[in-house]
């Protein structure tokens, strides 16, 4: 038997329901190399890992460890030959340690909390984490709970180990971290598969690259032998537009004024502390800043959902602080969050698109009464009862609210967000969890935007979206912004935000360390800022974040020293 | 006073036995509310067992007697909480309906087993001779140990039994590798089952052997505190302990150990109503009330501090379908 390959895939089929998820796959994996597993969302890589980890069974085909044709039916088969995958939601207990998440399962050695604790602090000296074994999961931060399921599949003695998006909630920090243990693992002897989207890191850490598009494999390339461009269009498989449109519009006075706005956390430490920005009518300002240093709570105190701890929030001159969210909805400002596990925020994940559409505007899809059209060749008679008769029914219509909904009008507005955003389900009655990561956060945004609003925040649109998707929400911001409206955007990608953002404002735990034109800026200088280094808010001496021509003043009297 | 104490702790292990089974039982992730039902199976099945080797028999054995209670208590319970189990993990129904249910089937099939099957002529004449002399048998002498004979040494096996099987409890649910198995299970089964642990099969093992050890509660009540005299209300007065086993376990913070010390206080709080003279009839159950109201302060307690050492199993009354998404 040939055994070269740690993994052999052969034929590999699996379906959900009508959907493919895999067809036809052949995939291998060389002994003591790192192999990325590239594709768009939805194209079937986290499927297939799961078949290979045991969680789902293939409907048909083949799988070879180390030449041998097995059967793997349930995780506790691949432990069996030494296949150990980290998932891209992370499997830890959170009420555990680091240690008793490590040891656990079947069998292993005698139990114990000191000689756990040593044990997984050799592992983890070993390929070179840093880690303290006595720590509860609940106390981690993002990267130390990925060491942990890291430290779980070596401890079980995996030889083969699966990675699944482990670089999209790290910084580039951490991600070169991991990449160095990587190294180190396959020093070891390990073979390792990568999923990834991010090419550039395809490029520095993989040995070979495998393509999977919609559920189909493409091919395999070495990775000295390929580069970024021939990676995109063997995954996307058409040529995609690089270029991020930045239409010049007209901006208009300042639309959402923040001013000394402070906000605490969770925990109760200070997540923003005196803030000041504005976003004008027909501009996309963007937020940069390390993961974490106050964008969640900026949104939640914006859309009503956090308290302010001091400091103002103003739309159109107007102060809603203290305002409900449904009332600062009613204004025109929508907010749209997708957290780091992606689930969402504002979905109701067993609920259909439909139902999801109404529940952000109920109110709007009350049951009415039609109107009764007119017809040709009406008698006088018949077009005065007709013309009455619509008169009281839109006479009840606006006075009565009627207790029934109208999931006609709800289920034509999801058909429009499908079609419009392309929107990959089997019906408009779907629960949205069934729906793959992208397709969620495309009805959200498109939900949130069907409410016209004049103030769009999105944090994060983007996230975990594959080029296609993320350049159709590109395009849904910029039609927002031709249309008027201010857009908040949230996001990591620095090189999308230069090429997209009007302006970009940078937050460095919770501070403004200045606003800066997109055109202008350099991405190093952005960097600097988000790092702290540097503070264009003290070295100009001046408040950046407010607007010369604010509406604050002339409408309420207030303090005219900001405007100065 | 001491006879208080010694009747609290007596009383408490009821308390203690449905306690610690419903715990097993949530550390695995199902809520199980059944445990007045399963209560009251073990009293049935405890009763059964002991006429089986007392009635009509000339000189019954006091060992085989307490052995094939237990015995008895434990397999009628462990099948009700084997039906329980059969619904919840393996078809994933909703466990509170089932649970319900349970305890509904459990109550109404007890009384009709015991006035019908198990209190035929004679029996219980044998039972409550049994339940003085086998299951309150204690060790001879204590006496003449004053106070501390009294509340602590004047008991039957039972009393004991309970408080062994929550220090084992303890050991296993903290110190043991199949104990953190079993939290993980009830944290979070898709990360328990990645991770290899047989996630329905530990479901399945603590779910039944919870209602066991739940069902030896019926048991002691009738046989240890009530000394075998099976009363016509006996299904009622058990289902009434039973949902207090459960507010136990809110009450000790899901810990088999604090649970020891738990039941003493509600044994107490249960007792209390009969021994405070002076109050009227219609005073009692504003009394009976105080281990609920406890309950509910704990639980008050619990959620403002929000420590997350001091909730419930993450995944408790969710099922658990590995390929579901």
């Amino acid at each position: 038997m040939d055994t070269q390959f740690a993994l052999e895939l052969r034929h590999i089929s699996k379906s959900f329901g009508s959907v493919m998820a895999n067809r036809d796959i052949n995939l291998t994996l060389k002994k003591g190399e790192i192999l990325a597993l590239l594709g768009e969302n939805g194209s079937g890589k986290t499927t297939l890992m799961n078949m290979i980890s045991g969680i789902y069974y293939p409907d048909e085909g083949q799988i070879f460890v180390n030449g041998e044709e097995t059967v793997i039916s349930s995780p506790q088969g691949a432990f069996r030959h030494h296949i150990g995958m980290v998932h891209q939601h992370f499997k830890l207990i959170d009420v555990f340690t680091a240690a008793q998440n490590i040891v656990l399962g079947p069998g292993g050695n005698k139990y114990g909390v000191r000689r756990i604790n040593d044990e997984v602090k050799e592992i983890a000296e070993r390929y070179g984490f840093e880690l303290d074994p006595k720590k509860k999961v609940y106390d981690m931060s993002v990267s130390e709970k990925q060491t942990v399921e890291i430290l779980k599949v070596l401890y079980r003695g995996a030889d083969i180990l699966i990675l699944d998006e482990p670089t999209a909630v790290l910084t580039p920090q951490e991600t070169e971290k991991l990449f160095t243990v990587m190294r180190a693992m396959k020093a070891d002897g390990k073979s390792i598969i990568i999923i990834t989207h991010k090419l550039h890191e395809v490029m520095a850490i993989s040995d070979r690259v495998a393509v999977l598009r919609k559920g189909a494999y493409i091919g395999c390339v070495d990775t000295a032998q390929t580069n970024e461009q021939a990676l995109t269009e063997m995954m996307v498989g058409q040529k995609v537009e690089l270029e991020i449109e930045r239409p010049v519009t007209k901006i208009d006075r300042p639309l959402l004024e923040i001013r000394d706005l402070s906000v605490r956390s969770d925990e109760g430490s200070i997540a923003i502390e005196g803030l000041n920005f504005f976003i004008r009518g027909g501009e996309i300002l963007g937020v940069a800043g390390i993961a974490g240093c106050g964008q969640r709570e900026l949104c939640e105190a914006i859309a009503g959902l956090r308290k302010v701890e001091s400091g103002g929030i103003y739309h159109e001159g107007d102060s809603i602080v203290g305002f409900s969210p449904k009332q600062i909805a009613a204004r025109g400002i929508s907010m749209s969050f997708i957290p780091e596990d992606r689930l969402g925020m504002g979905l109701a994940p067993s609920m259909s698109i439909t139902d999801n559409m109404m529940l952000k505007k109920y109110q709007d899809h009350r049951y009415s009464i039609k109107p009764v059209a007119a017809k040709e060749g009406e008698k006088p008679f018949a077009q005065k009862c007709r013309r009455a008769w619509n008169a009281v029914t839109s006479f009840i219509n606006r006075r009565v609210a009627c207790p029934f909904v109208d999931r006609k009008s709800a289920r034509a507005e999801a058909e429009r967000v499908i079609e419009e955003l392309d929107v990959v389900t089997p019906s408009t009655e779907t629960p949205v969890r069934r729906l793959s990561g992208g397709n969620v956060q495309k009805v959200l945004l498109g939900r949130e935007i069907l409410t016209e609003p004049n103030v769009l925040i999105t944090a994060y649109p983007v996230r975990g979206l594959d080029i296609n998707s993320s350049y159709l929400i590109y395009d849904i911001l910029n039609r927002q912004k031709k249309a008027g409206a201010g857009v908040l955007f949230i996001g990591e990608d620095l090189d999308v935000m230069l090429a997209l953002c009007d302006k970009i404002m940078v937050l460095c735990h919770g501070k403004l360390m200045g606003v800066v034109h997109a055109e202008k800026t350099t991405k190093e200088q952005l960097g600097l800022m988000m790092a702290g280094a540097l503070n264009l808010e003290e070295e100009k001496g001046k408040k950046m974040g407010v607007a010369k021509d604010s509406r604050i003043g002339e409408e309420h009297g207030e303090d005219g020293t900001w405007n100065a | 006073m001491d006879v208080f104490f010694a009747n609290a702790i007596s009383f408490g292990v009821i308390f203690l036995f449905g306690c610690v089974g419903e715990i097993l039982t949530e550390k695995s992730g199902h809520l199980n509310l059944g445990i007045p039902g399963i209560m009251c199976m073990g009293a049935a099945g405890g009763c059964l067992g002991v006429k089986l080797c007392t009635a009509g028999v000339a000189n019954p054995s006091g060992v085989l007697a307490v052995i094939m209670g237990i015995l008895f208590a434990m397999i009628f319970a462990g099948a009700l909480g084997a039906v329980y189990a059969f619904l919840t993990v393996s078809l994933r129904s909703n466990q509170n309906v089932t649970g319900l249910a349970c305890t509904i089937f459990g109550v109404g099939f007890t009384s009709f087993f015991l006035n019908n099957v198990v209190l035929t002529e004679g029996v219980s004449t044998a039972l409550s001779n049994a339940g003085l002399k086998f299951f309150n048998a204690h060790i001879p002498g204590t006496e003449n140990l004053g106070w501390f004979g009294t509340i602590f040494l004047s008991h039957g096996i039972l009393v004991y039994l309970a408080i062994i099987i929550a220090v084992v409890a303890t050991v296993v649910l903290r110190y043991t590798k199949v104990g953190l198995n079993l939290r993980a299970v009830g944290e979070n089964p898709a990360t328990a089952d990645a991770v290899g642990i047989n996630v329905t099969g530990y479901k399945y093992s603590f779910i039944i052997s919870g209602a066991a050890i739940a069902g030896l509660g019926g048991l002691c009540y009738v046989m240890g505190y009530m000394n075998g005299i099976v009363g016509s209300t006996v299904d009622q007065t058990i289902q009434g302990i039973g949902w207090l086993s459960i507010a136990l376990v809110i009450f000790t913070l899901w810990k088999p150990a604090l649970a020891i010390l738990g039941s003493i206080v509600f044994g107490m709080l249960y007792i209390l109503a009969s021994r405070i003279t002076g109050i009227s009839f219609e005073q009692i159950p504003l009394l009976n009330m105080i281990p609920y109201i406890v309950t509910i302060l704990v639980l008050i307690v619990t959620s403002i501090v929000g420590h997350r050492e001091t909730q419930p199993p993450a995944s408790l009354g969710l099922s658990y379908f590995r390929e579901d998404r």
